[in-house]
């Protein structure tokens, strides 16, 4: 179990929870009464940290070490999965992966970025980076959803659409700015779930839906905290303050509209029971792809179309 | 030993008070670092004579370059921009945004012009870079928005000139979500079958390219923009090498696909009025 910094009290307390259980364990001493107490005090702690948290600590939770990725819920909410690969151009982005899935007997396509769990399979997976052959290949299989009226499921989590010298050789800007265009007129139903991080482009690229929701401890902005910071404060030291002015947490993002939904996780975050989270998630496609059902496709994309250009704010 | 000291060392202007087109009687190209009358460059359409170089002009400029005179009129200026966040960096965006309107003579980061282009109706949306970086926030967006209506009403086409920095991020996901509203009403101005022509200006980076910048029919570019997702200094850092000469340039982005021609300015109006006449055909259908 990994604790980050804020999550201290709780584990000062979990050890000395681990040391009465010891001692209890030897026989000759009656811990019952100390291990309830110390047990409620890590309620009370869990109950004070996780109900105030800043836009920094979901930040945090977010990008979690132990925090489960996109073929981790797949694998858990589908029945059946096949894993598809490559855009047909020029290559297989490990990045973003995708495939079709099956759910209480209904086919839906699965895409989203998908990060390593080791220093290995973190460098294989470009840090959940994706190139313009990502987004291609996601494009790719949205098509192949429409031609067979499946529906579409996205999960969101990447720091941001890869900065580099080859990804913009192939046109990042263009692949991003494609997909966000063919999402909107796409017949199939579409929901995009936030699931980590939610950077940017290169999020919005595999963003476009009837329904976007946020996991509880997640976070979507123009921009990361850091380089925010770095850019608007000249340093990296602001980047809690950048994240507070950014207003990037589910809760603000729906607030403002800018979403459909917030997902509850379980306290402390979706890594504290995986499980736990995959079956809520599954609940809540379900549940969304079931009414998104009703409508006829040119339902569908009219409202898509109207939902996304209301957004913004100014004065008229 | 000098007679003079420089107290502050490099450049102290910061980006939003450097003034690229200037007001005094001489111009010097920051390119060949040629000096010439202000009057000639104009006459030149602000294009150095000697090498090429296209100095950073804004809409009120572009205008009287591609429309026929006295015939383009501005749309939607009223509408204003929000800090809806009560954002604060160094400066709360509030003052941001009154300063900047203090000091240029543009009402956003994005005028929308609709006028003639030698006789055919044209809608200009047009980026002005000395507008908070030429950033794209909820103006920007509601502006695009409402000139791809107007196109629609009235079947004009449309022309994008983007000159952005990218997204403003003192409008946080308002700024992120133009990105998808654009792209979003861009698909009716597609199904009206209404030629979107798309120019690139230095530079153009980030979400406006991830956007509407590269969803063109056409997409042009002036000679050696800088045009990219991400920008060369991340980029560098991020590969930890140096970058080749002329990347991200619009002649490297021709070359790699991205662009259907490079137009110079000076011949942007006859290129432009081309493009709208043999899309806009008259073919019997």
């Amino acid at each position: 179990m990994t604790y980050l910094d804020f999550e201290k009290p709780i584990e000062e307390l979990n050890e000395q929870l681990d040391k009465l259980r010891k001692i209890g364990e030897g026989g000759k001493v009656d811990m019952t009464s100390a291990v309830s107490e110390i047990e409620e005090k890590i309620q009370e702690a869990k109950r004070n940290i996780y109900n105030s948290l800043t836009g920094w600590q979901r930040v945090q939770l977010s990008r979690h070490p132990e925090r489960p990725y996109t073929l981790f819920y797949i694998s858990k909410i589908c029945s059946r999965f096949i894993e598809l690969h490559g855009d047909r151009n020029i290559a297989d982005d490990h990045a973003m992966v995708g495939g079709i899935g099956e759910i209480d007997g209904m086919s839906v396509m699965f895409i989203g970025q998908q990060k390593g769990e080791n220093t290995k399979q973190r460098q294989y997976r470009n840090f959940g980076m994706a190139n313009p052959e990502g987004y291609r290949k996601a494009l790719r299989l949205m098509k192949l959803a429409e031609k067979f009226e499946i529906p579409i499921v996205t999960l969101i989590d990447t720091p941001g659409a890869y900065p580099g010298l080859e990804a913009e050789e192939r046109g990042q800007g263009e692949a991003i700015a494609k997909n966000l265009m063919e999402m909107t007129t796409l017949r199939v139903p579409v929901v995009c779930i936030i699931i980590g991080e939610g950077a940017s482009g290169g999020a919005l690229g595999i963003g476009i839906g009837d329904k976007v929701l946020m996991l509880e401890n997640t976070w979507y902005s123009v921009i990361s905290p850091e380089s925010c910071s770095s850019i608007l404060w000249h340093s990296w030291e602001y980047k809690e303050t950048a994240a507070d002015e950014l207003k990037l947490t589910a809760e603000n993002m729906h607030k403002f509209k800018l979403i459909d939904g917030i997902i509850p996780e379980p306290v402390g975050g979706a890594h504290t029971n995986a499980d736990e989270m995959a079956s809520v998630l599954k609940k809540e496609i379900v549940k969304h792809l079931t009414s998104l059902a009703k409508f006829t496709p040119e339902e569908r994309i009219e409202k898509r179309i109207e939902k996304f250009s209301s957004m913004g704010v100014f004065n008229d | 030993m000098a007679w003079f000291k420089r107290d502050k060392q490099g450049i102290t202007t910061s980006t939003e008070e450097k003034l690229e087109v200037p007001d005094g009687v001489w111009w010097q190209c920051s390119s060949c670092k040629k000096t010439i009358p202000t009057g000639d460059l104009i006459e030149n359409k602000y294009v150095c004579p000697q090498c090429n170089y296209h100095a950073r002009i804004n809409s009120n400029e572009y205008f009287n370059i591609i429309y026929d005179e006295g015939s383009v009129k501005k749309l939607f200026e009223d509408l204003e921009p929000k800090d809806f966040l009560g954002f604060v960096d160094l400066k709360p965006y509030k003052d941001r945004l009154a300063e900047t309107k203090k000091k240029v003579n543009v009402s956003e980061a994005l005028t929308v012009g609709s006028g003639k282009v030698n006789g055919h109706k044209l809608v200009t949306c047009c980026m002005n870079f000395n507008f908070i970086g030429g950033s794209m926030g909820s103006v920007v967006g509601e502006r695009i928005s409402r000139a791809i209506d107007y196109c629609i009403q009235k079947k004009y086409p449309l022309l994008v000139i983007s000159k952005s920095g990218g997204a403003r991020m003192m409008e946080s996901a308002f700024s992120l979500m133009q990105m998808a509203k654009t792209s979003a009403k861009l698909t009716q101005l597609a199904k009206a079958k209404l030629p979107y022509i798309s120019l690139m200006t230095d530079p153009t980076t980030g979400g406006v390219t991830a956007s509407y910048a590269m969803l063109g029919d056409i997409n042009i570019a002036e000679p050696n923009a800088l045009i990219g997702f991400a920008g060369p200094r991340v980029i560098k850092e991020t590969i930890k090498k140096d970058l080749p000469k002329g990347f991200q340039r619009s002649e490297f982005l021709l070359e790699h696909g991205f662009l259907d021609f490079i137009v110079d300015r000076k011949d942007l109006k006859q290129r432009l009025t081309d493009v709208i006449e043999l899309l806009m055909h008259k073919n019997e259908k």
